[in-house]
């Protein structure tokens, strides 16, 4: 028991190391030659463009649903008028970047995961290696600068339809006065909140994607280890918007207010 | 058949070392947990000159490519290539010493994501400064080279897995290096095509100077790039039996549980009467 404890230990500790390693070696390639730009375009399309129905489904639906909740809620305080605020202030803050962070978790990390761990088994990774490409510098770094900007613009765009989605349902369900509901959210936005959900999403789209190519370029074990791989990273990722974006959360609350 | 030009200004020349060795292994092990890889492997390549490694599967021959590249490090022993000593090298510094080598990998190793053109012409695309039009021209030539000038815009997944074998030899010729490692090269060709590289391998050795390490399991292939030699007469290059000097630059090795059985040429393989070595040549 003890043994089994203490590998598994060893083997967290090496895993962290790896991670922080992959980290430095991806810093080290930002900021240094070869830069391969032409990849960093196309995963900014890839990430940016792709995520975009998803982000758009999500963030319009969370918007209606929290409409929704809330004005029935509110009614019981008489303050249904209110409902923007409540949606606003949700989605800006909170709602927007995490779920976001988690809808790209599914669909970029698990992607980068399944794209990189089926090139490790099938030596494509070695085969860069060998014509002399560092695969960090090619597929590690245009893939975390794509996540690092595009994240925070996935999510400016939820927060959006989020809002224009409680607008629909506040009008047309909660028979709430267009007017109103478009004051109450500009009455309840500070600029401080604003900072909040957009340097959150910075961070997670750089957790989301390292988490990806982390779990991608360590596969082990063939066609199952590339699905194990995928599982491995969709968890991880999802796991770690929700408890990053509590520590942020805590951090900027200090910061900020 | 056209034949290309090995030497060109954008690789740069490998550094000279004391005795002119393109590969040395002293005295390498590796393992991988419990399982012994390699024991003890020493031998050296001398320019324009073939290794042939031949053992069972899981015997270390692909092992012994990949410690060359760099892309595994040895538990002991030394690894020099051309005139480096890579074992304790970084990626960096490895980077530079990958140059001089190209690598024929056992199942391809294309790049799904990227047609047949841009994978010959990977390295030559993405890592040098050649015009657009000199690579395009290059990738042509060598494609054409293994005969596969018609699938030049395909993926690699619509091609046969002897064509992709054949890309993958395109890949590693089209940067010219003047060293060539093959990992299995002809292994799932039709006997035309396997001719057909094999003629290529003898023809780069014989004819450009390249010094090869060929893996495989092809005896047929083995033997045949072994007792080969080309000679050009003008503008032809002719496929000829070997003589004896010529044969006896292609050293076979054979390798058993990570251990070296047998080193010698062509003739000494066949003439050999170690049971191992018998059973693997019936």
């Amino acid at each position: 028991m003890l043994r089994l404890l203490t590998n598994w230990l060893k083997n967290a500790i090496f895993a962290i190391q790896e991670y922080v390693q992959l980290q430095a070696a991806t810093i080290r390639g930002v900021f240094s030659r070869p830069f391969y730009f032409h990849d960093v375009i196309e995963q900014l399309d890839s990430i940016g463009l792709g995520s975009l129905t998803v982000v758009l489904l999500t963030g319009f639906f969370t918007g209606a649903v929290l409409a929704l909740q809330s004005g029935v809620t509110l009614d019981q305080f008489g303050a249904r008028p209110f409902v923007g605020r409540l949606v606003s202030a949700s989605m800006i803050k909170e709602l927007g970047p995490v779920l976001t962070g988690l809808m790209l978790a599914g669909r970029i990390g698990s992607g980068i995961a399944a794209e990189l761990g089926s090139m490790v088994v099938t030596d494509q990774i070695n085969a860069l290696r060998a014509l002399g490409t560092d695969p960090v510098r090619k597929l590690v770094v245009p893939r975390v600068l794509a996540g690092f900007l595009m994240t925070p613009v996935l999510t400016v765009i939820a927060d959006t339809v989020g809002i224009l989605g409680g607008w629909i349902v506040a009008v047309y369900q909660l028979r709430v006065a267009s007017s109103l509901y478009w004051q109450s959210i500009t009455e309840a936005l500070y600029i401080n909140d604003a900072w909040m959900g957009i340097i959150k999403p910075f961070i997670l789209g750089y957790v989301i994607v390292t988490i990806g190519c982390y779990v991608g370029l360590n596969t082990k074990g063939g066609t199952q280890g590339v699905g194990r791989a995928t599982t491995n990273a969709v968890v991880a990722a999802s796991v770690a918007v929700i408890a990053v974006d509590y520590f942020v959360t805590r951090l900027l609350f200090t910061l900020l207010y | 058949m056209a034949t290309i030009a090995i030497r060109d200004a954008h690789v740069p020349e490998p550094p000279s070392t004391p005795d002119r060795a393109v590969v040395v292994f002293q005295h390498v092990s590796l393992s991988f947990d419990e399982k012994v890889v390699l024991r003890d492997v020493s031998f050296t390549l001398l320019p324009g000159h073939t290794k042939i490694i031949l053992g069972a599967s899981g015997s270390g021959k692909s092992t012994i490519l990949k410690l060359i590249l760099g892309l595994l490090k040895p538990d002991a022993g030394e690894i020099w290539v051309h005139g480096s000593r890579i074992d304790r090298m970084g990626e960096d510094q490895l980077m530079a010493i990958r140059r001089h080598l190209g690598m024929v990998f056992q199942e391809g190793a294309l790049f799904d994501s990227l047609t047949v053109a841009e994978n010959v012409g990977y390295k030559l695309y993405e890592e040098t400064n050649e015009p657009l039009e000199d690579v395009r021209q290059r990738v042509e030539q060598v494609l054409g080279f293994v005969r596969l000038g018609d699938q030049i815009d395909k993926r690699p997944s619509e091609l046969s897995g002897g064509q992709r074998r054949r890309v993958a030899i395109a890949r590693a010729m089209a940067y010219k290096p003047p060293t060539l490692l093959y990992d299995e090269a002809t292994t799932g060709l039709d006997p035309i095509t396997a001719t057909t590289i094999d003629e290529e391998m003898v023809k780069l050795r014989d004819v450009e100077n390249v010094s090869s390490i060929i893996v495989t399991h092809q005896l047929r292939d083995a033997f045949f790039v072994a007792t080969h030699e080309a000679v050009r007469h003008g503008d032809q290059i002719a496929i000829t039996p070997a003589d004896q000097d010529k044969s006896d630059q292609a050293e076979f090795i054979m390798l058993r549980d990570g251990l070296i059985t047998f080193e010698g040429n062509a003739a000494e393989l066949r003439a050999s009467t170690d049971p191992y070595i018998r059973s693997f040549l019936s």
